[in-house]
């Protein structure tokens, strides 16, 4: 046996465990800094006002979220139950029907392309066709934003699931005499609905926390307000707003909001983990 | 009942007094059309199949014999596994595979463009090598293929389902648990399980596709067994890598090397006197 060969591959080991720890401890440091910083002034602010007053005017003590939240929920829903069948039959297409098409290449391109769109694009395209031409911004314009920034991304996810489906289940479903359209939904589909289930969640995630296509659609709302023709509270942007005012109990406000996303954001994830456990099946 | 076009009487046997059913090729050319079995449901002739630019068969005459099992053996790469997928059309799904040639079933060239696969695989079932049960119980595993061409009640559903899974010697072990998920069972119950899925059809013609070969021993019995036992309905074409196998379960059996059919004829007579050197070579294990 070659003792310095033997001795130098340990030195090598050691230096790589060192080194990938070290990197490994710098990124978690950032990260555990930022939710600590978050949760050390926001989670105070979270109490029962904070859920069921609405912004307070400048000025004026008090107040809560009230109005954001259910702004924000009204919007991410609307905007989950328009990309969620949209975004499920493009991937669906892409996977089952047209794997191998120009016209499939194309919009797989395009969904790549929209994956990394700046969402500031996103909200100023919104901006120009929704808000522009209406001469107001509205909840409407802001949920169809949200949509085009979760279109892709539960695209993605469904292709690259139904992309794991072995084809031996796939040839099953076929010789039982089954056309494919039955094939994709009844069998293949199902066979991945739990990474399916994944990639909605993971989208209506990004969405929550989205706050340039907001800034440009649905604006914001002082007041508590259920129209969705009308400007919109939020709260990605009522914590822009919030936080870079001078007063205080507005600054907390926004501390608690944005505490709250990343409570809300935290529970998808760990939702979409067990989700994700039993992706496969088949 | 179904399909009409399907289940016509069969044609008439080829050629009178073909009862010897010793159909093959001179290894390294063509074959003239064989002499046909008398009662056979599938008749392959000049079958050439190509996957893209690769000829995977070369003109492949054969007859599967109705209600007898008939066995495909050779090497790995023989094309023993393309005869059998061209049997139900299996290749369309794949661009670039195509098969020239005529597969008579019944009478009819299931070849031609007008053939409705989806009819023809519900007439010619297939099971896999590894199992594939869908995610989705045991029960609705069965029924899945049963609705695409049926509408029943739901208590003839059960009917249906209870008479697949007794075909396929599982009821009794699952008969508790029809709404458990098929995922849930052993392999070798799994293999059943598609084995019933694909007899729920009410198909002609199974095709197995080395069925075994990801079974314990056991469930192996118990595949061979329910072979036997489906034989006396269905008329089965399996393809083994076993040639113990074939011996035991086929009444036919197909010697294929490199895309011909080198060898064709009664089982009890090609494992003991092959006319073949290639054959006697390949099942004595001297070679393959």
């Amino acid at each position: 046996m070659n003792h310095s060969l033997y001795r130098r591959r340990r030195a090598i080991n050691v230096l790589s465990v060192v080194l990938s720890g070290a990197a490994m401890a710098i990124g978690l440091t950032g990260l555990l800094w930022i939710l600590w910083t978050l949760f050390y002034n926001g989670l105070s602010a979270l109490d029962i006002a904070f859920f069921t007053h609405s912004t307070p005017a400048p000025g004026t003590e008090g107040g809560g979220m009230a109005n954001a939240i259910v702004g924000s929920l009204m919007m991410v829903g609307v905007a989950t139950l328009v990309s969620t069948p949209i975004g499920i039959l493009a991937g669906v297409y892409l996977a089952e029907f047209g794997k191998t098409s120009k016209f499939a290449a194309a919009t797989r391109f395009v969904v790549d392309v929209m994956l990394s769109a700046p969402s500031i694009v996103i909200g100023l395209f919104v901006y120009a066709i929704a808000v522009a031409t209406l001469k107001h911004f509205s909840g409407w314009a802001g949920s169809l934003a949200l949509a085009l920034i979760a279109i892709p991304v539960v695209v993605r996810t469904t292709e690259n699931m139904l992309s794991l489906v072995p084809g031996s289940l796939r040839e099953a479903a076929f010789a039982l005499g089954a056309p494919r359209w039955k094939v994709s939904m009844a069998v293949t589909l199902r066979a991945v609905r739990g990474g399916v289930v994944t990639g909605v969640l993971l989208a209506i995630a990004r969405m929550i926390g989205e706050t340039a296509p907001l800034l440009l659609t649905a604006l914001n709302n002082q007041f508590f307000s259920l129209n969705m023709s009308q400007p919109m509270a939020n709260l990605p942007v009522v914590i822009y707003n919030f936080a870079m005012s001078p007063y205080e109990n507005w600054q907390q406000l926004a501390w608690g909001g944005a505490s709250l996303i990343a409570l809300i954001v935290l529970a998808i994830n760990i939702t979409a983990r067990v989700a994700f456990r039993d992706r496969i099946r088949a | 009942m179904m399909i009409d076009t399907l289940t016509a009487a069969p044609s008439a046997a080829l050629a009178p007094g073909a009862s010897a059913p010793v159909a093959s090729a001179p290894a390294g050319s063509a074959s003239a059309p064989a002499a046909g079995l008398d009662d056979a449901v599938i008749r392959v002739r000049n079958l050439d199949f190509y996957y893209g630019k690769f000829q995977g068969l070369r003109k492949v005459n054969l007859d599967i014999a109705r209600r007898k099992v008939t066995a495909f053996i050779g090497p790995s790469g023989c094309g023993k596994s393309t005869l059998l997928r061209t049997l139900n059309r299996m290749f369309d799904l794949y661009p670039g595979q195509r098969a020239e040639g005529e597969i008579l079933f019944n009478g009819r060239n299931i070849l031609d463009k007008s053939q409705d696969v989806n009819l023809l695989r519900a007439k010619v079932g297939m099971v896999f090598q590894k199992p594939t049960p869908f995610p989705m119980s045991i029960h609705e595993n069965i029924a899945f293929g049963v609705r695409l061409y049926e509408r029943l009640s739901a208590a003839d559903m059960n009917d249906r389902v209870e008479w697949a899974l007794r075909k396929a010697a599982l009821w009794e072990e699952v008969k508790d648990k029809l709404q458990q998920s098929g995922l849930s069972l052993s392999g070798g119950q799994q293999q059943r399980l598609c084995i019933a899925r694909m007899v729920a059809v009410k198909p002609d013609v199974l095709l197995l596709d080395e069925p075994t070969s990801a079974l314990d021993p056991i469930s192996t019995a118990k595949v061979e067994e329910l072979v036997n036992e489906l034989k006396v309905d269905y008329s089965i074409a399996i393809v083994t890598h076993n040639m113990q196998q074939a011996a035991r379960i086929s009444d036919y059996t197909a010697y294929m090397y490199i895309g011909e059919l080198v060898e064709f004829g009664e089982t009890s007579r090609l494992f003991i006197k092959p006319t073949k050197k290639a054959t006697e070579d390949y099942i004595t294990g001297r070679f393959g």
